[in-house]
Parts: C-alpha cells; structure tokens; sequence
C-alpha cells in the first residue's frame, strides 16, 4: 500500500515539476481560457440585461472546454517521448500510474480555474469568489479530471486524437456541467449550500462511480 | 529450470501473426543476442517479457512464476532498454532517475544514483536537463535507468542504433561491464559484430521463430554472415 | 445457433408480432379521451415511439453487457455483438426521436423541446455515435474491441445520470404511468402497448440475429481472402 502511494506521488511530482519547467499545459489552457472569456463577453454583450445572468454558464463552459486542452496535451507527451512504458515498467497495480496523472491533470485544472475565477469577477462585474462556489467547482473539477485522464489515455492511440477526445469526453460530462452551473446559480442567487443538496450529491456520486470505473478499466486502455 | 522459459509463445496484431510459435530457455547469468530482419517480432517478444505486451498464445515464465500471474512482481527483476529512452527531457539526469528510483522503491536512492551516474560516465552532467544530451549520452543514461533497480534481468532493444560508431563503442563497453555480475542479458540489434562480441549464444528471431540458436563460441562472423544475410534479405 | 433455420423463425415470428403490433396500435386500441381528431390519431404513436425507445435501451444494455464480457474474456464475438447492437440502438434511438417530434408537433405544436427525455435522448445518440468514431480511428481490431468496450461501459453508466440531472433542471414530457395524464395510457390501451413492447422486441431480436450472421460471413470471407492470399 505504501509503495502505491509511493508511487503515486512519484508520478504526481514528476508531472508537476515538468509542467513547471516547460508550462506547456498552463499556458495552453490559460491563454485559451482568457479568449474564451474574451469572446463569451462579446457573445453575449448586447443580447443579456445583465451580463450577470450569463456567468455561470460563461464559467462552466470555459473550464470544460479549456480542461480538454490541457487533458489531450498530458498523455499526448507521454506517447510521444514513449515515456508511457516506463511508467507501465513500475512494479506495481497500474491504476496507479492512473491516479498519478489524474492528481496531476486535477492540479493543473485546478490551477486555471484560479486563473479564470479573478478574469470573470473582472469582465462580468460580479463577485464570484465563495467558499461553497469553490467547492462546487472544485468537484465538478474532479468529475472533469476522472473521466478526462482516462478518455486523454485512450485517445492518445487514435487517429485523429485531438479532435476526438472531446466528442467522447463531453457528452460523458454533462452531469458536471448541468449540477455545476445549476449550482453556480443558485449560490450567485443566493442561495445556501443546504439548498443544492440534490446537486451536490449527483456531482458526488459521479465522481465517485466513474472514478471507481476508471480504476477497473484503466489497465485496459493502456495494455497492448 | 531456466530462469527464463518461453513456451510457445505467438502474438498477432488483428490477421498479422508476428510471433509464430517461439520457445526459448534461457539460463541465469547467460547473454543473448537476438538477430532478425525488422518486423521478425525481436521488439514484440522483448515487450511481451517485459510485460508491456500479452501474448495471444503460450506461455512466458520467469523463476518459474508465468508473468500472467504476477506481472507486478516480475516487473522488479526486469530491466528494459527500449528503443525510445523512456527519459524526460525538461528533468535532469538525476531527477530522471530519482523519478524511476521512486517507481521501483530503491533503497538509499541517492547513493545508487550517483553509483549509477558515475558508471555511465554522466556524473559531471547530473544537472543538466536531458534537451541537451546527444543521443549516445541519452542511450547511457537510458541504461542507468534500466538498471536504477538493480534487476537480474536486462532487456536490450536495439541499443546502438542511431549512434556513431565511437558512442556505439563506449556503450559496448558499457553493457560488457554490467553484463557481468550473473546478470542476464537479452540484447537485439542489427549489428552483427557488435553483438557476437556481447553475447555468449546467439538468436535469430525471422518469420516469427526462432530459426537459429547456438553458443557464441561455436560460430565464427564468417559462419554467421550469410546466415544473417540470408534472413534479413529474404525477410520471411 | 444462427442457423438458418433459426433464422427463419426468427424472421417470421417477427414480421408476424410487427403485423400483429400495427393491428393493435392502429385498429384494436381505444382512442383516447378528452383529444381532438388529430391528436387522437397522433397519440397512437406512443405504440411505436415508447417501444422503439425501450429497445435502444436495451440494445445499449446488451452492448454494455458484451463489453465488460470482452474485457474479462477477449474473444471477438463479444466485440461483435456489442458493435452490432450499438448499431440497431443508434438506428432505434433515431426512430424514437424521430416519431417523438412527429407526435410532439400536433400534441405541443412544435417539433423540439429541450425537456429531459429529449436531451439525454440526444446526448445518448451523441454517445454512441461518439462510439462508432472512436472505432473507426482505431486499426488494430483487438486494441479496438478493448478501446471501444471501456468507452461503452462509461457510455451506458452515464445514460441514468445524465438523465437525473437533466431532469431535475426541468421537465414538460408525459410521466406515462400516470393515469390522470391526457396523453398518457388509459385502461384499456395497456394491452395494445405490452404486445407492441413485446412485439418489438422480438423484432430486435430478429435483426440482431440477421446483422450477428452477416457480420460473421463478412469475417469468414475475409479469413478465406487472407489464406488465400498468403
């Protein structure tokens, strides 16, 4: 158990440092996050009364889409450096390599989530930043990481594997989606968290089931 | 019993039968080449020991155990030298072989890199991000690193290629002096001579079997030369 | 087991059930109450629509099913049957979001509706037409199978939770179990639908049999070919 753990965190680590070093996956995602808000906001800028209404959507979409950015570029360099067997080379269970790189893939989104939340309290004028808002994104984030690492793992071996991990992934994560800008509305409205109860538990049990079916079917996807 | 035994061993790719039926006995201590015409199935039959590949056929034990049952366990004594480098380009050397130190659970990781480091003759550049390695300093580094857990069993994937024959003679150096130790070793490569003077048996892997097999000092270059010649060109 | 005869029971007892369903959804069943002349008319489509719904469910439950048999034990008819009744669910699907808009213009007076039948509806195809894509990129057949078979399992798992979350944002689509419903079922139309369920199913029973054999033919001659050929 300890070894696992051990190398879990080795894998984390490793792809944190190298993220560090090369930023490739956060300024992809920053960078595409920012224009994203930057379109939205001409989007909707003459059609909306208040450009308030449209924030929860204007969030959630700008994550998941600027999520699948950065989930396609974690496995893809692993495939191409090959460096994905030297991972599947460790003795141990190989969900672990799964769980490394998903801890690692929640990080980086995590991360410019961080970097997103301040640009829309500025576009959109409204204030965004609460305990139970970052809560919810924070598990709608997790439910985007499960699947995401696992799909990312299984597209990287496609044809056409940037323009596919998408039309997998999004139809999957729809339940994210809907709980996360369900609940964005009703805590911008006020709301307490009490009241989201339904929600919360749906985000729950979506990622805890497919965190626990990514676990079964990983070793699957990256055997040969 | 072999410390390596493989049965019957056949892979397809879909209708492309790459292995067609291979056995192999292979004793502890002993080194092997492995010679063949390129997609003879050298690489697939190193993966499928190395466990990164399941056989659609046979069976592949190691000390007995098949690798099916325990291939977490039997990854422990298996080191691999693929023909990617398996390395991180935006980490260092020695963060590289922290990182596998860390994957196999080596004890007192940072006495055994450095070990490890020195040996291969890359100490002086441990910092250095491997971007900036040539390809022969990425090659030895990628043996350390098959060797960062101190397996019993080497693995070698077409190690020379893509080095200059100076690179290639520094590595050959290399892997006669870690050869040694009773470590056993499998080695392919497209080199004739390099690798008759590696190994004490000598394979060549064509059509998906083994189609020659015989002890390094009972064959001369001259003997083996139209052999090789003869299945490479013929590619069957 | 997909012996022609077999098959021709099968065929038969399909077309039979299929005449049989139209007789009792276009003749045999009472009008229902309380609708205009259209709409009456219009709301016999439950007997097509509910039924052709249900089986694409259950044609994605057996892909589903046949998956997780791949993954245990890879043998490629498992592949097979769930490629083939992944395919009869899409064209299912489609036949029920087709005959739910038919009846949804006289009924709501429009085509589409964003409710939470609809939408998953939607996504479902999207899933599984998500799915045929993901095995066209793939060459190699076994990485395809075993690619194509974790893609359903997340696939079909999502189908109730996404159902759940769409239908708590809102709903207008008939609850059908509900008696008191207008276009719901009234007591004595609970027969017509059973048979039609019943009958189509046999029909998707039928069709998968007839699309397993082709399937299987298709890869006999082409096993013949490649020996052949070498």
């Amino acid at each position: 158990m300890k070894r696992y753990l051990q190398v879990i965190a080795a894998i984390w680590w490793k792809d944190v440092r190298v993220e560090l070093r090369s930023k490739d996956i956060f300024t992809g995602m920053a960078v595409f996050a920012a224009l994203a808000l930057l379109i939205l906001n001409f989007a909707f800028e003459l059609r909306v009364p208040d450009k308030r209404m449209v924030v929860p959507g204007v969030l959630w979409v700008t994550v998941a889409f600027a999520s699948v950015l950065g989930l396609g570029r974690a496995f893809i360099s692993e495939k191409d450096r090959g460096s994905l067997a030297g991972l599947l080379l460790a003795p141990v269970d190989r969900s672990a390599v799964y769980c490394g790189k998903m801890l690692a893939n929640l990080v980086f989104i995590l991360v410019v989530e961080l970097f997103v939340l301040p640009l829309i309290v500025l576009f959109f004028n409204v204030s965004l930043i609460s305990l139970p808002l970052l809560l919810v994104v924070a598990l709608g984030t997790i439910g985007l990481a499960v699947v995401g690492t696992i799909f990312s793992a299984l597209t990287v071996n496609t044809r056409a594997r940037e323009v596919l991990l998408p039309i997998l992934l999004f139809p999957i994560i729809l339940p994210v989606l809907v709980s996360g800008i369900r609940m964005t509305i009703g805590l911008l409205e006020g709301d307490p968290l009490s009241k989201l109860g339904n929600w919360l538990q749906l985000l729950l049990i979506f990622d805890i089931l497919y965190l626990a079916i990514a676990f079964l079917t990983f070793d699957y996807v990256v055997e040969e | 019993m072999a410390l390596i035994e493989i049965e019957g061993l056949e892979k397809a790719f879909g209708r492309h039968r790459v292995l067609r039926g291979v056995h192999l006995a292979i004793e502890a201590g002993s080194s092997l080449v492995l010679f063949g015409p390129n997609g003879a199935g050298k690489t697939t039959l190193l993966r499928i020991l190395a466990t990164l590949s399941r056989p659609s056929a046979g069976s592949v034990r190691v000390a007995g155990v098949e690798i099916r049952a325990n291939p977490e366990g039997i990854r422990r004594y298996l080191g691999l030298v693929a023909h990617m480098p398996l390395l991180y380009d935006d980490l260092s050397a020695w963060e590289n072989l922290r990182f596998y130190a860390r994957l196999y659970g080596v004890e007192r990781p940072e006495a055994r890199i450095q070990e490890l480091l020195e040996r291969v003759g890359l100490w002086p550049r441990r910092k250095e991000l491997v971007r900036t390695f040539s390809r022969g300093m990425v090659q030895r580094l990628a043996i350390a690193r098959a060797l960062v857990h101190n397996p019993p069993i080497l693995l070698l994937d077409e190690p020379d290629t893509g080095l200059d024959p100076q690179a290639a003679e520094m590595m050959t150096t290399l892997l006669r002096e870690v050869g040694g130790n009773a470590r056993t070793v499998l080695m392919t490569t497209h080199h004739l001579e390099r690798g008759l003077a590696l190994a004490d048996r000598v394979l060549i892997l064509a059509g998906g079997r083994i189609v020659f097999d015989a002890e390094a000092t009972a064959v001369s270059y001259s003997d083996l030369r139209p052999l090789y010649d003869r299945y490479v060109a013929g590619g069957v | 087991m997909l012996s022609h005869r077999v098959l021709t029971v099968l065929n038969l007892a399909a077309a039979v059930s299929m005449v049989g369903a139209i007789y009792m959804a276009l003749v045999q069943a009472p009008s229902a109450i309380n609708l205009t002349e259209t709409e009456r008319w219009a709301q016999r489509i439950i007997y097509f629509h509910v039924p052709t719904a249900w089986l694409s469910m259950l044609a994605f439950f057996v892909t589903f099913v046949a998956a997780i048999l791949y993954l245990v034990r890879p043998q490629p008819r498992w592949d097979i049957l769930a490629r083939c009744s992944a395919e009869l669910g899409v064209a299912f699907t489609i036949a029920a979001t087709a005959s739910g808009s038919i009846w949804a213009k006289p009924a709501w007076n429009t085509w589409w509706t964003w409710d939470p039948r609809l939408t998953t509806y939607t996504i479902v195809l999207l899933l599984y037409i998500a799915y045929f894509m993901l095995r066209g990129a793939i060459e190699e057949p076994e990485r395809r199978a075993r690619f194509a078979s974790v893609y359903s399992i997340f696939a079909f798992v999502s189908v109730p939770i996404t159902f759940m979350s769409i239908r708590w944002w809102n709903t207008i689509h008939p609850v059908i179990l509900d008696p008191n419903e207008d276009f719901g079922l009234g007591p004595g139309m609970t027969l017509a639908f059973v048979f039609c369920i019943v009958a189509f199913t046999v029909l998707y029973v039928a069709l998968l049999a007839n699309r397993l054999r082709l399937e299987y033919t298709i890869e006999r001659v082409a096993a013949l070919r490649a020996r052949l050929l070498t």
